[in-house]
């Protein structure tokens, strides 16, 4: 756990958070009574049922939300915009669709002025590291929807953020490639000294990975559960079988009442649906 | 649009996208001589129609030439000295009009696409003008250009103006706000997000602009010539029907197509060569 000296950044703070969406008559409160300490390169799932502000939070602490109360910041540095320290992860489709592989995962090092060459072999260093070095000359829609998301891993940690910020980025693949990344990205992380906050609505995913699960209420969104998991690491799928696993997995399904809560449109770390985007003048 | 002419083998990729000439080499070979059947049936209506001079009251064939007669006029036309002047003396002018309406539509899309007080500015007093026909600016253009040649290239350059504008507006209002999100959570600036993210994302929809831009280019040039104007393709039109040379005549209407549609496919290989990865599917 955190003490007073800990040197490992990404230490994520929330204090007090609210963040509301939408204009004038059609605003609503996302989340609510945000009140949260993320210990520095801890593995963090945050699970709810869908349009609960789960990825509203992924979106503040992303700085793409502002506050509408409260604060949240990152080993003491309020959070006031977007930044390569918190690297963001979207669910699918996210690569510059114009750029290589390669490219893609320089992006970050060209936006700070890294020569090509220089900033290729970075990202060649990252490819390698998801396993993707092969596919480098590729463009994206080349590439599976599970080699996307590794692409898009790779570039978002390129930048060496302290926080590593997933708004289910799994949820679009097929089971058996969503345990492949599970696994791969637990490896990866291994190998990288960053915080996690991972948003699913998957259990079974929160639970494979996490050191702890933040279980979301409904909209307006509020922690209601927070569960430390000490199953060790590495961690493969007789996990699922261990018994601890399945009586976690019960209490999860009880506290989102599956099935229950009728559902609501999904939202997105940069704002309500992409549908209520404003049209033209 | 062009669907229906350009769709391949039915497990080709390519089939849903119409992409222009370069499917055409993918074509089953009764399609083409489908196609080139339909072209040659045209010509031999036109033909037939003029050779009997054939004449229903409402519309008369009396002194439409066959087309023997425009391919000798075509021929004539070629081997005069004063071809190569009409045909650059046009394309001159569509370059110039053209290319003036790319930097001003682009530039201005771009900006009206992205910032919303410019578009407040700017916009409602294009969408006035907008639904004004190039055609009905020729005598004000006259008026404002006291040189000829600076009215025909403006009336050009209002022609291809608004869909490149509108068409960049479009796609720079809609790239899609997840990359932009992503770009500026991996460390872009402002600045940096426009060049990198937001141009390359409206790019195809610039690219289309240009096509229609092109064609609307020409169609507005021919008509400006037609008024005012010692050489061009569209003054050699209309000055050969001044003096009942109307073979020469159709000899121009052919001339505009070609050249319209030889552009259009020019801009539209250039735009396919700036954005290689929308070709993805026809190279595998």
């Amino acid at each position: 756990m955190m003490t007073a000296g800990d040197r490992t950044p990404g230490h994520v703070e929330v204090v007090d958070l609210r963040v509301r969406l939408g204009e004038g008559s059609q605003a609503f409160d996302a989340i609510v009574g945000i009140n949260l300490a993320i210990a520095a390169g801890s593995f963090v799932c945050v699970i709810g049922p869908s349009g609960c502000g789960k990825s509203t939070l992924l979106g503040a602490l992303a700085g793409h939300l502002s506050p509408s109360q409260g604060a949240l910041s990152v080993d003491g540095r309020v959070i006031v915009g977007p930044s390569p320290e918190r690297g963001l992860v979207f669910q699918q489709q996210t690569l510059f669709p114009w750029m290589k592989v390669i490219d893609n995962v320089a992006f970050g090092p060209k936006m700070k002025g890294r020569a090509v060459r220089l900033r290729r072999d970075d990202a060649m260093d990252m490819l390698r590291l998801v396993g993707l070095d092969d596919f480098a000359g590729f463009y994206p829609s080349q590439l599976s929807g599970g080699m996307q998301q590794r692409a898009e891993i790779a570039r978002a940690l390129i930048n060496h953020p302290s926080v590593l910020l997933m708004d289910e980025p799994f949820g679009a693949l097929d089971a058996q490639t969503r345990g492949q990344m599970q696994r791969q990205l637990l490896e990866t992380w291994q190998k990288v000294t960053t915080t996690v906050v991972f948003v699913t609505h998957d259990i079974d995913e929160a639970l494979f990975l996490a050191d702890r699960v933040l279980v979301m209420s409904p909209r307006p969104g509020r922690i209601i559960a927070d569960f430390t998991l000490h199953f060790s690491r590495p961690r493969d799928a007789s996990l699922l079988l261990d018994p601890d696993f399945a009586t976690l997995k019960t209490q999860c399904r009880e506290l989102l009442g599956e099935g229950q809560s009728a559902s609501l449109p999904r939202l997105s770390p940069i704002g309500a649906a992409p549908a209520t985007v404003t049209a033209a003048t | 649009m062009s669907y229906s002419i350009t769709v391949a083998a039915p497990d080709d990729p390519s089939a849903v996208r119409p992409t222009g000439m370069r499917t055409l080499k993918r074509q089953r070979p009764e399609r083409i001589a489908l196609q080139i059947a339909a072209v040659l049936a045209c010509l031999g209506v036109w033909h037939v129609v003029t050779l009997l001079k054939l004449n229903l009251g409402f519309i008369t064939f009396h002194n439409v030439p066959t087309p023997v007669d425009v391919a000798r006029g075509g021929w004539d036309f070629l081997t005069s000295s004063t071809a190569a002047k009409h045909v650059l003396a046009s394309l001159r002018r569509v370059g110039i009009g053209f290319g003036l309406a790319t930097i001003v539509g682009v530039v201005t899309g771009m900006l009206a696409g992205r910032y919303w007080p410019f578009r407040s500015v700017v916009m409602p007093p294009l969408e006035i003008i907008r639904p004004i026909p190039a055609v009905a600016w020729i005598p004000l253009a006259i008026l404002m250009f006291p040189s000829s040649e600076a009215s025909m290239v403006f009336i050009t350059f209002i022609g291809a103006l608004f869909p490149i504008l509108l068409n960049t507006a479009h796609g720079a209002e809609a790239v899609d706000p997840r990359l932009v999100a992503s770009a500026r959570s991996l460390g872009a600036g402002g600045a940096q997000t426009f060049r990198e993210v937001v141009f390359p994302g409206a790019l195809p929809n610039i690219i289309t602009g240009l096509v229609i831009g092109i064609g609307t280019a020409w169609f507005c040039l021919v008509t400006a010539e037609m008024i005012s104007g010692q050489f061009g393709i569209g003054y050699f039109t209309w000055m050969s029907y001044t003096v009942q040379d109307y073979r020469g005549t159709v000899v121009g209407m052919i001339l505009i197509g070609i050249l319209g549609l030889g552009s259009s496919l020019l801009v539209r290989r250039l735009g396919d060569a700036v954005t290689p990865w929308r070709r993805l599917d026809r190279k595998q």
